[in-house]
């Protein structure tokens, strides 16, 4: 009884809060911008747009046929004087495909679901989890520095109790808020597909993979959530929270990233977070060194590679969770509150 | 009587760079039931810390506490529901109005939510109840935060400086609270710097300087065991007060010169006052024993009596107190 009057307190003060709302409807407005933009952007391709982007292709082809004809008889008629250096040897210039001239790429832009759902999810993730970041962070942050923690703690001297069942209302309010954003994220990218582009290729596995990966980016948000909780309660203030993620940002991508650029280093994006987060929500990122040459059987130069899987990037973001609200709850249940 | 609040030995050192602050050092309080407990102490004399530590925010170094019978912190989450506290200045969250304030402490606590407009009801706060608090003065907050004491209905109610920042008509509707609160059978703990309130209001007080009790019992108590020896001493008009002031120094007497009388500080036998000045033909129109009042008791037994010249420092106690 007393633990659920807890939780329904923090829940309700949760969703009290002007930050919570301004940050929530914030967020919203940005993905309905995204989902505006895309709508608006692509269009439905049908049999009059296929012979259209087929005539382009083929003008197009024909247009280059056509000049580089008029450039080898230019380089024939040049041949013997000094001009002749600023063509090739012997005019080989070998005339362009037809295949080069694929009728797909005069399309208008159309949105497939099967091949962009997939980033708009991310997207989602990304924009949500940057919410949950700020609003974990505040919503502990300011219970901190305006005493509102102390007072609570007058009421309930369970500290461990307090804080957890606080994380819990923000971890469910963010379980609610993404999976019912997510749910509507879907149906309005389907509606998109259906009247801006296709669902080709649209079977059950297909929309099993979406749910997967609508999951990992459930776990995201909730890993930014607890994050921004975890370091706000650590400084007891939300700037702490919004301090380290900049300080990161500023240090430990720009700074790091331009330094392994400097140094060489094989595979710098291991040290940048946003290929994790992309191993994450894509299954995996394949890092390239294009200064490696592995020849393969064809004999032609092949790249050294690195795969960050999500099993990887799932494991770090379990090691960083644990050590920042483990040592939230640690100090929490040590330290005097003056 | 039972006590109601028991405190043996309390401890609490900080440690830091600077080196180490024994905070409170062997501190000893008890408060009966249903009393109006007073809790003095100049800044920095451990008040706060004392009282933060009895409800759990600081950890001690050492000693015991109980409240309500009740080992703390071992057993505080269970008489926690009894106790109503606030702690130093009123803290709320600035955009929350007072009746959400109070509804999500209610929910916290598990109490009934018809509480929060009785409470608000009770200190004056009805009419400014959907205002939100960043728009309250101190007074208004300070208002709240009692009503936040008040809303668990509790047995020992512990306020630290309710007074602050109230108008005179706030602080005679909060002296009068208390005592409704203290007939109802409710203990109250006040800590306060106004010594003329506590001694109109409080049954009983206890005095803290630099983390140790230096007096404690009821206050009429206090007052006796630390009744001044001074005598007021007035003389026939036309007679030199210099003069006559200067004899009883040569004999001894500590005096202070009043405007048309002085101060005798160590007149344990005022009969030697009228002896020496009527040897010298001086005769004493009026002698009458100066009472004591809570704020000179204080004074000296904290060690905080201001001096001419000098600027005291928070920490800075004269010497000799309580030692």
């Amino acid at each position: 009884m007393g633990s659920v009057s807890l939780y329904r307190a923090e829940t309700r003060r949760l969703v009290k809060r002007r930050f919570t709302k301004l940050f929530t409807v914030g967020a919203l407005l940005i993905l309905a911008a995204v989902l505006a933009g895309v709508f608006l952007t692509n269009e439905k391709v049908g049999p009059d747009q296929v012979a259209q982007a087929t005539a382009r292709a083929q003008a197009e082809y024909k247009q280059s046929v056509a000049a580089t004809e008029q450039i080898r008889a230019e380089c024939e008629s040049v041949q013997g004087t000094p001009r002749a250096s600023e063509f090739p040897p012997n005019c080989e210039i070998s005339a362009p495909s037809e295949s080069d001239f694929n009728p797909e790429w005069y399309m208008p832009p159309t949105f497939g679901l099967k091949d962009n759902l997939p980033d708009m999810i991310t997207t989602l993730a990304a924009v949500l989890a940057l919410a949950a970041f700020v609003i974990g962070a505040s919503f502990v942050g300011a219970e901190w520095s305006s005493g509102g923690m102390m007072n609570l703690l007058l009421w309930r001297p369970r500290r461990l109790q307090v804080l957890s069942t606080k994380l819990a209302a923000l971890l469910v309010g963010a379980t609610v808020l993404t999976v019912v954003v997510a749910a509507i994220w879907t149906v309005a990218f389907w509606g998109v597909a259906k009247t801006r582009g296709n669902t080709i290729g649209m079977t059950s596995g297909t929309w099993q993979s979406f749910g997967l990966m609508e999951l990992r980016a459930l776990v995201l948000v909730l890993a930014a959530g607890a994050l921004g909780f975890g370091l706000a309660s650590l400084g007891r203030h939300t700037a702490m929270a919004l301090g380290v993620a900049i300080g990161v940002i500023v240090v430990f991508q720009f700074g790091v990233a331009a330094v392994l650029g400097i140094a060489h280093v094989k595979f710098p994006e291991l040290f940048l977070a946003p290929f994790w987060v992309i191993a994450w929500m894509s299954k995996e990122y394949v890092a390239q060194d294009y200064d490696a040459c592995n020849y393969d059987v064809r004999g032609a130069c092949q790249p050294d590679t690195l795969t960050i899987t999500w099993q990887m990037a799932g494991s770090a973001l379990v090691v960083i969770l644990v050590l920042v609200v483990g040592a939230a709850m640690w100090t929490m249940r040590k330290r005097d509150i003056t | 009587m039972d006590a109601v609040l028991e405190i043996a030995g309390l401890q609490k050192t900080y440690r830091s760079r600077k080196g180490v602050r024994r905070a409170l050092d062997g501190f000893d309080m008890v408060v009966e039931a249903g009393q109006v407990h007073g809790f003095l102490g100049p800044n920095g004399s451990g008040k706060t810390t004392t009282l933060r530590t009895l409800l759990g925010l600081i950890r001690p170094n050492g000693g015991r506490m109980s409240i309500l019978g009740q080992e703390v912190p071992a057993h505080l989450p269970a008489v926690a529901g009894q106790v109503g506290a606030i702690v130093e200045s009123p803290q709320f969250f600035g955009n929350f109005t007072a009746r959400d304030t109070l509804s999500l402490l209610a929910d916290a606590g598990g109490v009934r939510r018809e509480r929060v407009d009785a409470v608000l009801e009770l200190v004056g706060l009805r009419d400014r109840a959907k205002d939100r608090v960043r728009t309250y003065s101190l007074g208004m907050k300070q208002r709240l935060a009692v009503a936040s004491a008040l809303l668990k209905e509790p047995r020992l109610l512990i306020l630290d400086e309710p007074a602050n920042g109230l108008d005179p008509g706030g602080i005679r509707e909060m002296r009068t609270l208390m005592r409704t609160l203290s007939e109802s059978g409710m203990t109250v703990v006040l800590s306060s710097h106004i010594l003329g309130e506590i001694q109109l209001i409080c049954d009983s007080v206890t005095i803290i300087a630099a983390g140790r009790r230096v007096a404690a019992g009821s206050v009429a108590d206090v007052l006796a065991t630390h009744t001044s020896s001074s005598v007021k001493v007035r003389l026939e008009p036309g007679i030199d007060l210099l003069g006559a002031a200067e004899i009883l120094r040569t004999a001894g007497a500590q005096v202070d010169l009043g405007t048309d009388f002085f101060t005798v500080g160590n007149a344990g036998n005022p009969a030697q006052i009228t002896r020496i000045l009527a040897e010298r033909q001086i005769y004493v129109s009026e002698l009458t024993p100066v009472a004591a009042d809570l704020e000179s008791v204080f004074l000296e037994l904290t060690g905080t009596a201001p001096v001419d010249g000098q600027n005291r420092q928070v920490d800075q106690v004269a010497a000799g107190w309580g030692q």
